[in-house]
């Protein structure tokens, strides 16, 4: 399997990044996260419609653009970079559910930047766990709560799982209420269901093979996200500790933190590897996607907080303040590691994987 | 003289006996205690102690506590206790101890820090707050940064550069500065947590009489060196119990959590316990020797392996917390006195964490400290030991 960028991606790549400069630099990024909209609709709206972000994986049999997975893992990573406040983990995720369902009645519009679908289950859902329970079908009407939920508050349609089936709701219909969340970038809110009418996307096996597939894109897509944000976090601190002088030199001339940026440097190129191989497995329906996914994810989550905390680290005073941007990309990087899986538990189902259980 | 644990406990009960708390205001009794020589009892008679060892202070405040009687509020008043306390014992003029040493332990005036700067904080010598003489004054001018109760205190301890004609650390001069003097402004500063904590703190033409110099002029770096070995001790060398820190809060929640154990998550803990109860008994043998002696570069290393662990139990408490984790409690903008981590959520924990390794000297400069001072290695080469401060690259 090929790891490198095409010239395609870096396309996108190119184009994603412009306008997440021009639309969604720091500042304004950091003042939305105390306003009554988190959420940057609009830039959303222009990422997935005008730049065609919302259809990259979707076949052309569906609306969309039938390019791959690799394609929005490289969105991801432009998102990461800039702690974008727009919902793509959510999407993502719902996105690979409807796929796997083969849903032909909302794929086109969400593929086309219409409306905008998130998958409701709480953040921290590991891999291989069992469909959430707390929500229940009675027909076609859904009682129940969905606690931690990323990107809900961005949605038109939520993408609900129960034990009675996959079904979607129009978010209208659902309370939502908006929750502290660690992360300032990427709110979450409670979901409350008092008999929402929900439409069935699948029941039984088809189901639960919708909503394996989801945590599994969603994983991938994630992995992408956080090589994004610990390499905006090297750079960053990179800069910084050329230009910083104490002791009448760049504090970036010292071994102590020279050395600790150069073994980030050496994680960060791994990250993208793994990165790269756990999308390009997801793309192709890989038997080694499961490996390929919690590897990613074992490796990208300490990655990116270690990347976030050496950036708060090596800025000294200034990181650990609230007018200095570090702090968005570490609440994130934490966040991100407990996100689809903490490490430990994709370690504990790697050692299963691989047969190297104690 | 000899002092004994129950010499202290009589003068205590004797004291006690003829100053009745309850019925006595808080202030006056606390003046009272003072006057007794009861308040740091390590400290010489007539300033608050009996020139007693250091170690026996907690027989004193036990036998105080025991009976409910008021205290001084140590934790908001841990600057003026801990570092500027010492420094003025070591350096003042007897009428500066006699003025500032009694409202001090009484926390009738509170203390607050001026040392860093935005341009000078592991190199603090490099500092470029100004002092001019002008008769009998001092004309200071200049930013502060990292001054926690800065909005609270009465008196500052202040270091402000003399003479920028000789190297760094020769032209600094140390003084006591009057916060509710004119020119002297107070911003909050936000930190990651949401809250100000510290402030900034501007300076513009601010007058000190020369009368509130600590120590002559330009030996202003010597004096700041007390400051600092106390405050590495007050930041990472309080008495504790086993679990008493964050690794408790972490314990408890394993305990009643079966839902969240595994076997990965276990071994994690374990290997934290073992740091953290590694890291106490390090501590305690430090306060041990602190109480034959001054602080010394061993006070780094217990600060550096506080900051580390503290970092690493709170960012294992949210993985294990897993979902709750993921929340937090509130980023509103607070100004708190104190910070009370153990009743704060464990998102704020880890936020608050990082600050350990940066406030009070960074985890690097201290590990130079302790290559350099405890193990003799030999010390980078440094470009500006010897050039005048104005000819500094910055």
């Amino acid at each position: 399997m090929n790891l490198l960028y095409g010239e395609e991606e870096q396309e996108l790549r190119s184009a994603v990044r412009q306008v997440l400069a021009d639309r969604s630099p720091w500042p304004a990024v950091l003042v939305r996260t105390e306003s009554d909209e988190p959420y940057d609709r609009s830039l959303w709206r222009t990422l997935a419609a005008d730049i065609g972000c919302a259809g990259l994986a979707v076949p052309e049999k569906f609306g969309g653009a039938g390019a791959s997975w690799r394609e929005a893992a490289v969105v991801a990573e432009e998102l990461g970079r800039a702690v974008a406040p727009v919902p793509y983990l959510g999407f993502v995720l719902a996105t690979a559910a409807l796929l796997a369902s083969e849903d032909e009645e909302l794929l086109p519009d969400l593929a086309a930047g219409g409306r905008t679908a998130v998958l409701a289950l709480p953040l921290s859902t590991p891999p291989g766990a069992a469909v959430w329970a707390s929500v229940h079908a009675d027909g076609a009407s859904l009682t129940g709560t969905v606690t931690s939920v990323a990107d809900a508050l961005a949605a038109d349609i939520l993408i609900v799982p129960t034990p009675d089936g996959l079904f979607a709701v129009d978010a209208a219909d659902v309370t939502r209420t908006p929750i502290p969340s660690l992360d300032l970038t990427r709110p979450l809110c409670d979901l409350s269901l008092h008999g929402a009418s929900g439409r069935v996307l699948g029941d039984g096996e088809a189901a639960e093979r919708a909503w394996s597939a989801a945590l599994t894109a969603g994983a991938a897509v994630l992995a992408s996200e956080q090589l994004g944000l610990a390499e905006w976090c090297l750079d960053t601190t990179v800069e910084y500790v050329k230009g910083r002088h104490q002791f009448g030199r760049p504090v970036g001339s010292y071994q102590g933190l020279k050395h600790r940026l150069a073994e980030l440097w050496v994680s960060v190129t791994q990250a993208r590897a793994v990165a790269r191989y756990a999308a390009g497995c997801v793309a192709d329906d890989d038997s080694d996607t499961a490996v390929a996914v919690s590897l990613a994810q074992a490796h990208c989550s300490p990655v990116a907080v270690r990347a976030a905390e050496e950036c708060v680290q090596m800025h000294g005073g200034i990181g650990f303040t609230w007018e200095h941007p570090a702090h968005l990309y570490l609440k994130r990087a934490k966040s991100d590691a407990i996100a689809l899986g903490t490490p430990e538990r994709h370690r504990a189902a790697l050692a299963t994987l691989v047969d190297l259980s104690a | 003289m000899d002092f004994a644990a129950e010499d202290l406990r009589d003068r205590v009960r004797d004291f006690l006996s003829s100053h009745d708390h309850a019925a006595t205001d808080r202030l006056e009794f606390l003046r009272a205690r003072f006057d007794a020589g009861l308040a740091w009892i390590s400290f010489p008679v007539g300033l608050g102690g009996l020139g007693a060892p250091r170690a026996l202070q907690p027989v004193v405040d036990g036998e105080f506590g025991a009976v409910g009687a008021p205290n001084n509020e140590p934790l908001r008043i841990g600057i003026g206790l801990g570092m500027a306390a010492p420094t003025i014992l070591r350096h003042g003029t007897e009428e500066q101890r006699r003025r500032w040493l009694r409202p001090l332990w009484t926390g009738e005036e509170v203390w607050c820090q001026l040392f860093s700067e935005p341009g000078a904080g592991s190199d603090l010598a490099a500092l470029g707050t100004r002092a001019v003489r002008d008769g009998d004054d001092w004309v200071v001018n200049g930013q502060k940064v990292w001054t926690s109760l800065a909005h609270e205190a009465r008196w500052a301890i202040l270091i402000a550069r003399t003479d920028p004609t000789v190297p760094k650390h020769q032209g600094i001069t140390y003084f006591a500065a009057d916060m509710t003097a004119p020119g002297v402004e107070v911003r909050p500063l936000r930190q990651i947590t949401g809250e100000s904590e510290f402030n900034e703190v501007f300076l513009t033409d601010v007058r000190i009489p020369d009368a509130h110099r600590i120590g002559d002029v330009g030996d202003g770096w010597r004096v700041a060196q007390t400051t600092l070995m106390n405050e590495r001790v007050a930041i990472g060398g309080g008495a504790v119990p086993r679990e008493a820190g964050m690794i408790g809060v972490v314990a408890r929640t394993w305990r009643d959590r079966p839902d969240l154990r595994t076997p990965g998550q276990q071994d994690t803990l374990i290997r934290l316990w073992v740091a953290a109860e590694a890291g106490r008994l390090a501590a305690q043998r430090l306060r041990e020797q602190l109480a034959i002696g001054q602080p010394g570069a061993e006070g780094s290393a217990v600060k550096f392996a506080y900051s580390r662990l503290n970092q690493e139990i709170s960012g294992f408490e949210l993985e294990l917390l897993g979902e709750e984790g993921l929340r937090y409690e509130d980023y509103s903008m607070r100004r708190p006195s104190i910070v009370e981590w153990e009743r704060r959520s464990p998102g704020y924990r880890y936020l608050r964490a990082k600050g350990n390794s940066i406030e009070g000297g960074t985890s690097e400069i201290l590990a130079n400290i302790i290559a350099e001072r405890v193990l003799g290695l030999p010390s980078e080469i440094r470009v500006d030991k010897d050039l005048p401060w104005k000819d500094l690259p910055r």
